[in-house]
């Protein structure tokens, strides 16, 4: 069972506080910053989960995510989602692209942990 | 005296035989039964009212003392009926075409519905036809008295004139309960026509009953009488020719232009055709009525002692030779000529007086509008009423006043000479296109100032009106002006005379002054319906018509109605009718029902023309088609009042589906920035949580990792204290709530004050910043705070954003179209765009987020320019980003 996690989110703060949580459990942890290439990153690491933001520079999340199911390698991928944009609406976009979990910003960093451990493991 | 009191009351039972004679042709007439009242006989009947007892009595004594004279007086009416039947048959056509309801209606229709000229006329008549009326009540008091002193029961002067107070009561009272029943469209008066016409019969029966008396009875036989007749002065040709000319013209034209023989002619009149039959009939009437004349008068003048009068021989031959009842008779005669002409006269004259001049004045009483009203219709009764009263009583106090003397005798031709101006402009008119109203004016005022100045004022005898110096030597000694030898032409007849100049004048001058000037647009269109009336009208038909025209009726209300509508009110009327189908006759009754039906939905005016289209064959008056117009603009009006409704309507539903896509739209907005808010509150607050949790959970932390997760924290609470407080400005400023504090201070002060702010923190020595300190040297007054915050926010853009690698920022300050503006340009990529226009939009951030900041600063900035009546905008082609601020003039207090 792989131990690695992709990143993808732009606010650098909540990277390092991810890589943080994720580092201390025993994860390797890689991130990436922006929408434009982020189909290409995940394609290439081929992590065991991406945890995936919404609001990204140049692509948004659910396009992202459309894409990677659309691709056979990608399609069971477990994607973990984060949004702030916390309306009922975000979780439903969510989960027609695709999403495995979903989750609110801000989050509990024992519920991130939770849904990481359950997702790879599911 | 026993006689006498059966006179009395033969008179009576001959007056209620009148009234039920009358009452029941109403009668007949109304229930449209009265088929027999529309035969051509009772018209050449009624037409006999041209026989008056003037000529009943009169022509007696006419033979007696000028010979066969009288004879004109038949022979000019019979000419015009034989040989003016087309004039006539014009006439009538233009009376029923036009709703013509008296001579002075058709004069004023013709000539531009000119009230004054109907008002002209209808006085002339008046003036014309009083002396008459006068004359008819003298026949029947002076033939009482006859009748009463060959009794030996003379009458004294009061009895006389109760006598005639009596009658013109009598008469009044007749022609008022059958002239005004009711208001006829046509104008028609069934029982009047019904009694005249009885009358009629019973002149000519007892005129026929007195000769034929005198011939066998007294004469001996035709031929000893013709014998007689021989031997006597009057048998003697002595025709003057100038005079029986003047009379035979008077006599025809009198017959055409008399208002009561305009009334029995043309405004009674049922159908054209009828014409055909009077056309021979009427002159053998006439003929049958001056039979006798010349053997009563030779007879007479044989039998009766010297110097009675020849005038009253109908009635005094039979009483002298003990004849009562043929008195009797003779007297009945006498009297129905005197009452059929005053019922009559006093009808047509009653009609002009009432819509000519009392109706006019009521009108102008009025307020506007109560000419629709329904109660016009009691008006004009009312006034009819009146005037029919009015015109009897002043012929009765023509009568008494001027004594009842021999003056009166003379009357008739002078009556005749007066109405006999009416000729020119009436045959003018409708036979001459070119005739005009002023023609008619000037043409009637001429002849009838030179018939009362040779012929009226003479007549009452030289000292009276006219003195006789007058007479003699013309007015003021003007010779030529003699009121009977104009010109200096003496020895002519003075009737002959008066006639032949008033009506050469009054025809000259009719016609010059109708060349000289134009008729207006009215004159011209109701002279070429006049001119053209064969054209312009259909052949028409009877007023109550046939059954197919209750179908075409029926065709106009179903359209106009409704099917359903109509056809019940047609069954209802034929029910009520007592017709077994479904269809009414169509009686004046029954149209005057529908034509009220139809006015609910189109207008009076327009039902009555309609009505008039099919049943009265009657082309659409100018007053028709200009009360139609009338109607259909109120009704465009009306339509055109709901379109602008109906559009005013199509204007709120736009402003409203306007306003609510503007409300959906702001409610668009409204979401999307709570989820922008939303979003940017999230995301320091998810930092500040999870490096919270890490201190709080974490026991291993180094103390490098405890600053650095706290200064994280502390960061980003300072974020979401600055993003908060962008907020509460941005929604202060929107909301126009936000207090300026307007202060004095040198440009270059602010802008100092906004780079040492901006610049700050990493980087901050980096950034170049050229600016020049003369252009900067200028004092502003505005709310230098909020203005320095717009100036802090561009430069620090500047700062975070430009990506040159030695960025500097150029601060220059101008004047463009009068305002100051402040452009900050730096050298950096610029801005791409597609994004120049989203820039100041909230929660925009362009490119990539290297830069934390939650995109309002652009926003602020454009609502503090506004709130400043300035503006801030990105300035294209500058090749790095450039953004200027503009201020207005008198912001700049002083450029030194």
């Amino acid at each position: 069972m792989g131990k690695n996690v992709l990143v993808i989110e732009d606010e650098p703060n909540i990277i390092e506080a991810i890589s943080f949580i994720l580092s201390r459990d025993g994860w390797s942890v890689a991130t990436h910053s922006n929408g434009h290439d982020a189909v290409g990153v995940v394609q290439e690491a081929m992590p065991d989960l991406v945890i995936l933001d919404v609001m990204l520079p140049g692509k948004t999340g659910y396009d992202i995510l459309r894409e990677l199911r659309s691709e056979d390698a990608t399609q069971g991928l477990p994607v973990l989602m984060l949004t702030a944009k916390g309306q009922v609406k975000d979780r439903e976009m969510a989960e027609r692209a695709g999403a495995s979990r979903f989750m609110t910003k801000p989050f509990s960093n024992a519920e991130v942990l939770n849904a990481v451990r359950e997702l790879v493991a599911g | 005296m026993g006689t006498l009191n059966i006179l009395v009351g033969v008179c009576l039972i001959y007056v209620v035989f009148l009234f039920l004679i009358a009452f029941a042709a109403e009668r007949a007439a109304l229930e449209g039964k009265g088929g027999w009242l529309r035969s051509p006989l009772i018209y050449t009947l009624s037409l006999s009212i041209y026989c008056t007892a003037w000529t009943f009595y009169g022509a007696v004594g006419y033979a007696a003392r000028s010979g066969l004279e009288y004879l004109t007086i038949y022979i000019g009416p019979s000419l015009v009926m034989i040989g003016w039947w087309w004039l006539l048959r014009k006439l009538v056509r233009i009376g029923r075409s036009q709703r013509i309801t008296s001579i002075a209606d058709l004069i004023s229709s013709r000539y531009g519905k000119s009230n004054l000229l109907a008002v002209g006329v209808t006085v002339l008549a008046v003036i014309g036809t009083t002396p008459y009326i006068a004359l008819q009540l003298q026949s029947v008091t002076v033939s009482f008295d006859v009748f009463s002193s060959s009794y030996g029961a003379e009458l004294t002067e009061a009895a006389q004139g109760s006598n005639a107070l009596l009658v013109a009561a009598g008469l009044t009272l007749f022609t008022i309960v059958f002239g005004t029943r009711n208001l006829d469209v046509n104008e028609r008066h069934h029982g009047v026509v019904m009694a005249v016409a009885v009358e009629a019969i019973v002149k000519l029966f007892a005129l026929l009953a007195v000769g034929i008396f005198v011939v066998w009875g007294l004469g001996g036989g035709v031929s000893e009488t013709l014998a007689r007749i021989d031997a006597s002065e009057i048998g003697q040709w002595q025709m003057r020719g100038d005079r029986w000319a003047t009379l035979i013209f008077l006599s025809g034209a009198a017959f055409l232009c008399l208002p009561r023989m305009f009334q029995v002619m043309v405004v009674e009149n049922e159908a054209e055709d009828h014409l055909r039959t009077a056309s021979w009939a009427f002159p053998a009437y006439l003929m049958i009525m001056s039979l006798f004349v010349v053997p009563i008068a030779v007879v007479g003048l044989d039998l009766m002692p010297a110097g009675s009068n020849p005038d009253f021989f109908v009635l005094t031959v039979p009483l002298a030779t003990g004849n009562d009842a043929l008195a009797m008779l003779s007297f009945l005669g006498g009297f129905s000529s005197a009452t059929s002409m005053v019922i009559v006269a006093a009808l047509a004259l009653s009609t002009m007086v009432s819509n000519h001049i009392v109706m006019p004045i009521w009108l102008s009483t009025q307020s506007v509008g109560a000419s629709v009203s329904g109660d016009v219709r009691h008006v004009v009764l009312l006034s009819r009423r009146i005037s029919i009263g009015a015109v009897v009583f002043l012929g009765y106090l023509y009568f008494r006043l001027s004594g009842g003397g021999t003056a009166l005798a003379s009357i008739g031709l002078i009556s005749f000479a007066g109405v006999a101006q009416f000729l020119p402009v009436l045959i003018g008119g409708i036979f001459w296109r070119g005739a005009t109203r002023t023609g008619a004016f000037v043409g009637l005022t001429v002849g009838f100032v030179i018939w009362a100045y040779t012929l009226l004022l003479p007549s009452f005898g030289a000292g009276t009106l006219v003195s006789a110096t007058m007479l003699a030597e013309g007015p003021m000694g003007l010779g030529w002006l003699r009121p009977q030898a104009f010109f200096g032409i003496t020895g002519m007849d003075p009737l002959v005379h008066a006639v032949f100049w008033s009506i050469l004048l009054n025809t000259m001058s009719f016609f010059i002054a109708s060349l000289v000037g134009f008729p207006s647009p009215l004159e011209r269109l109701q002279g070429a319906q006049f001119v053209n009336v064969f054209e312009h009208s259909s052949t028409p038909q009877s007023w109550a018509g046939s059954l197919a025209q209750t179908e075409d009726l029926m065709v106009m209300a179903q359209r106009i109605i409704g099917a359903r509508e109509a056809q019940n009110l047609f069954e209802r009327e034929a029910k009520r009718q007592g017709m077994s189908g479904l269809l009414p006759e169509p009686s004046p009754d029954f149209l005057q029902r529908l034509e009220r039906e139809l006015a609910g939905s189109v207008g009076a005016a327009t039902a009555h023309a309609m009505i008039g289209q099919i049943v009265g064959g009657a082309s659409v008056s100018v007053e028709d088609l200009m009360a139609v117009a009338d109607e259909t603009a109120q009704m465009m009006e009306y339509s055109s009042k709901l379109e602008a409704k109906s559009e005013e309507q199509a204007r709120t539903a736009r402003q409203l589906r306007q306003a609510n896509e503007k409300l959906t739209l702001i409610s668009e907005q409204k979401d999307s920035f709570l989820s922008q808010v939303s979003h940017e509150l999230r995301t320091p607050m998810t930092s500040i949580r999870a490096f919270s949790e890490i201190l709080r959970d974490s026991d291993r932390l180094s103390e490098d990792e405890k600053i650095k997760y706290s200064s994280i924290i502390h960061d980003e609470a300072l974020r979401l204290t600055r993003l908060l407080d962008d907020l509460l400005d941005l929604s202060v400023l929107e909301s126009g709530r936000v207090n300026l504090n307007m202060q004095s201070g040198s440009l270059k002060g602010i802008l100092d004050h906004a780079v040492a702010s901006a610049l700050t923190g990493a980087g901050a020595d980096k950034m170049r910043v050229m600016r020049n300190a003369t252009s900067e040297d200028i004092t502003l007054h505005t709310d230098l705070d909020r203005l320095s915050q717009v100036f802090i926010n561009l430069i620090g853009n500047a700062q975070k954003y430009c990506d040159a690698s030695a960025p500097n920022l150029r601060i220059d300050v101008g004047r463009s179209n009068g305002a100051l503006v402040v452009d900050f340009i730096d050298n950096g990529r610029g801005i791409p765009k597609a994004e120049q226009a989203v820039i100041f939009e909230k929660f925009s951030r362009t490119g990539e987020q290297k830069v934390k900041g939650a995109g309002l600063g652009l926003a602020i900035c454009r609502e503090i320019m506004t709130r400043l009546e300035g503006a801030v905008e990105y300035l294209p082609g500058q090749g790095g980003a450039a953004f200027r601020v503009t201020l207005p003039e008198e912001v700049a207090l002083a450029a030194q």
